[in-house]
């Protein structure tokens, strides 16, 4: 069996994670959200319509979404020591995770506020409202359940990223991976990393299928 | 309350198609407490013509007034701020589903910057206006179609506005959900004096709570009025499409099939008489037959009632001497009810040979 000695590196290595996915997930939310709101609302005959923004922020978050993230986290390390003052280690790391987690949030709201029924945002012009209220009053609520199911993806997504940072110096469970479990031919390393991985993920996407269900009132049984 | 003055609305041409003109010169008024119908299949523009009264739809030119104000003319924000005084409920609701049942009431108070406390005195009592107290904490999801629409009136009268604008408000209830939702309407309006524009494309709508009504086609109001005129003569054949099936103008196919369109011998006179207002209850029928010794073969008969006032359709047979019918004729005409020569009745013995 492992060594309390794996077992401690295991422990350090999954805090890493969680650090680094509850950070770059937070950040990325904090920023994609807004981002992938202003990308509905100002689309072609939407709330804002702005096809000069919409067209510029969507071609950069396409760029940024169509870059594979092992290359992102190479190609902005300049960035990266800039924001972090270093490029390798877990707060390192965080910076091409937020970088890549942003452009994907943002797109994944944007999705669930077009879906929101148009009607809806009628009724509330109708109502009098700016469009400020309707994106805070209307849009976010009712997208919410979309929202909470795109955001469970995100961070089960960078929970995957968060194990690509190891490759360079990013710690956390990927790290532990390859540097024990490949590079020192430890198969079992690699199998509890792997199986702490599995762990995690089912308990992330089980609890963000709870809250978009807790937040979902649309299929309310009378 | 409400004019519209030679409103026109063109939507611009999409690729390589032509102009659509939605509405073409509209000028209507709609008074102070009352229930204006628009009738109309659709894409006769009639959805449009509503939308112009809070500018969710600009016009490309013509004004709106409502109250006086042109809606046209007004900046962003004073248009949101005179929208706070025109209601508006939907053909789908448009609840959000994320808000209970109160919550969904308070919106527009809450946009409209209103406090906690005040929001809850304002709503309460329209929750009960609709009968809905007990289900104030429910979800939209947990609610009937016809309870959903009572939500979204108890919602568009939350501003307490001056106008409530009906967007084919019963079109997604059945029948009997329907006339529960236009009995509401009709006694919001005699309690609050609220003046309702309601579009819709079911006739019966109109019969059951409108006191006006215009019929629309092709961006056009093609024929306008009160109800009751509309009804009893109506003049464009497309207000005939609508109004005919409900206050049954037309005689059984049965009968049709003894008619004949010019005088063969034999054959009696088929009249058509029409009634309206309280001449409906006058015994007119029975003193003709007893003066000048006629007899009237009833085919076929209905009694109406359009906003109150009976309104009734008799076809008959008249059976005498051609004296006594013209006579007749001239009696119902000085009796002030309406008279047509629908044919002539062909015996059943002479029927093959026409």
């Amino acid at each position: 069996m492992l060594s309390p000695e794996i077992y401690a590196l295991l422990f350090k290595a999954l805090l890493d994670t969680l650090q680094m996915v509850a950070v770059s997930g937070l950040l990325g939310t904090a920023l994609g959200l807004p981002i992938g709101v202003l990308l509905a609302v100002t689309g072609r005959g939407e709330l804002l319509q702005n096809l000069t923004f919409n067209r510029v922020v969507g071609a950069v978050v396409n760029m940024t979404r169509s870059t594979p993230f092992i290359i992102l986290v190479v190609a902005i390390i300049p960035f990266t020591r800039l924001v972090a003052g270093t490029s390798i280690g877990t707060t390192a790391a965080i910076v091409p995770l937020t970088v890549a987690a942003v452009p994907f949030i943002a797109r994944i709201v944007e999705g669930a506020v077009r879906e929101v029924d148009r009607g809806l945002i009628e009724a509330a012009q109708a109502m009098g409202a700016t469009p400020f209220q309707i994106i805070v009053k209307v849009l976010l609520p009712e997208a919410m359940p979309a929202i909470a199911l795109g955001l469970t993806l995100s961070v089960v997504s960078l929970i995957g990223y968060s194990a690509m940072v190891g490759a360079v110096g990013g710690g956390g469970l990927g790290d532990l991976g390859i540097r024990y479990g490949y590079q020192r031919f430890l198969p079992e390393v690699m199998l509890a990393v792997v199986v702490v991985l599995i762990v995690l993920v089912q308990i992330v996407q089980s609890t963000g299928d709870w809250i978009a269900r807790r937040v979902n009132k649309r299929n309310l049984k009378s | 309350m409400i004019t519209f003055e030679h409103l026109q609305k063109t939507y611009p041409a999409r690729g390589t198609g032509a102009p659509v003109q939605a509405l073409a010169d509209i000028d209507l008024t709609v008074e102070r407490g009352e229930i204006y119908g628009i009738i109309g299949r659709s894409g006769a523009g009639k959805s449009t013509l509503l939308r112009t009264v809070n500018l969710l739809e600009k016009p490309t030119s013509g004004r709106v007034l409502v109250d006086g104000v042109d809606m046209t003319s007004l900046s962003a924000r004073e248009l949101r701020e005179a929208r706070h005084s025109i209601g508006m409920i939907f053909q789908h609701f448009n609840l959000l589903s994320s808000r209970t049942v109160f919550d969904n009431v308070a919106l527009p108070l809450e946009l409209a910057g209103v406090g906690k406390a005040k929001i809850r005195e304002a709503v309460e009592p329209l929750l009960d206006l609709v009968g809905l107290t007990d289900k104030r904490d429910r979800y939209p999801a947990e609610l009937s179609g016809g309870q959903k629409q009572r939500v979204g009136i108890a919602r568009a009268l939350a501003s307490k506005p001056k106008v409530l604008l009906s967007d084919e408000a019963t079109s997604a209830l059945d029948p009997e959900t329907t006339t529960q939702i236009l009995h509401l309407l009709a006694d919001i309006n005699r309690r609050l004096g609220l003046t309702i524009v309601l579009i819709t494309h079911e006739i019966a709508v109109i019969k059951e709570i409108c006191h006006k009504v215009a019929v629309m086609e092709g961006g056009r109001i093609i024929e306008q009025g009160p109800v009751f005129d509309v009804f009893a003569h109506p003049k464009h054949p497309t207000t005939h499409t609508f109004v005919d099936p409900v206050i049954n103008r037309g005689i059984p196919d049965a009968l049709r099939g003894r008619l004949s369109a010019t005088e063969v011998p034999g054959s009696n006179m088929v009249l058509r008489i029409t009634f309206t207002g309280e001449r409906a209850t006058s015994p007119v029928i029975s003193a003709i037959s007893r003066k000048l010794n006629l007899d009237l073969n009833i085919w076929h008969g209905q009694i109406d009632e359009i906003q109150g006032a009976p309104f009734g359709t008799l076809v008959v047979e008249a059976i005498g001497n051609p004296q006594s019918i013209e006579a007749a004729i001239s009696l119902l005409k000085v009796n002030k009810l309406g008279v047509e020569v629908l044919g002539y009745a062909v015996p059943g013995n002479l029927r093959a040979a026409v």
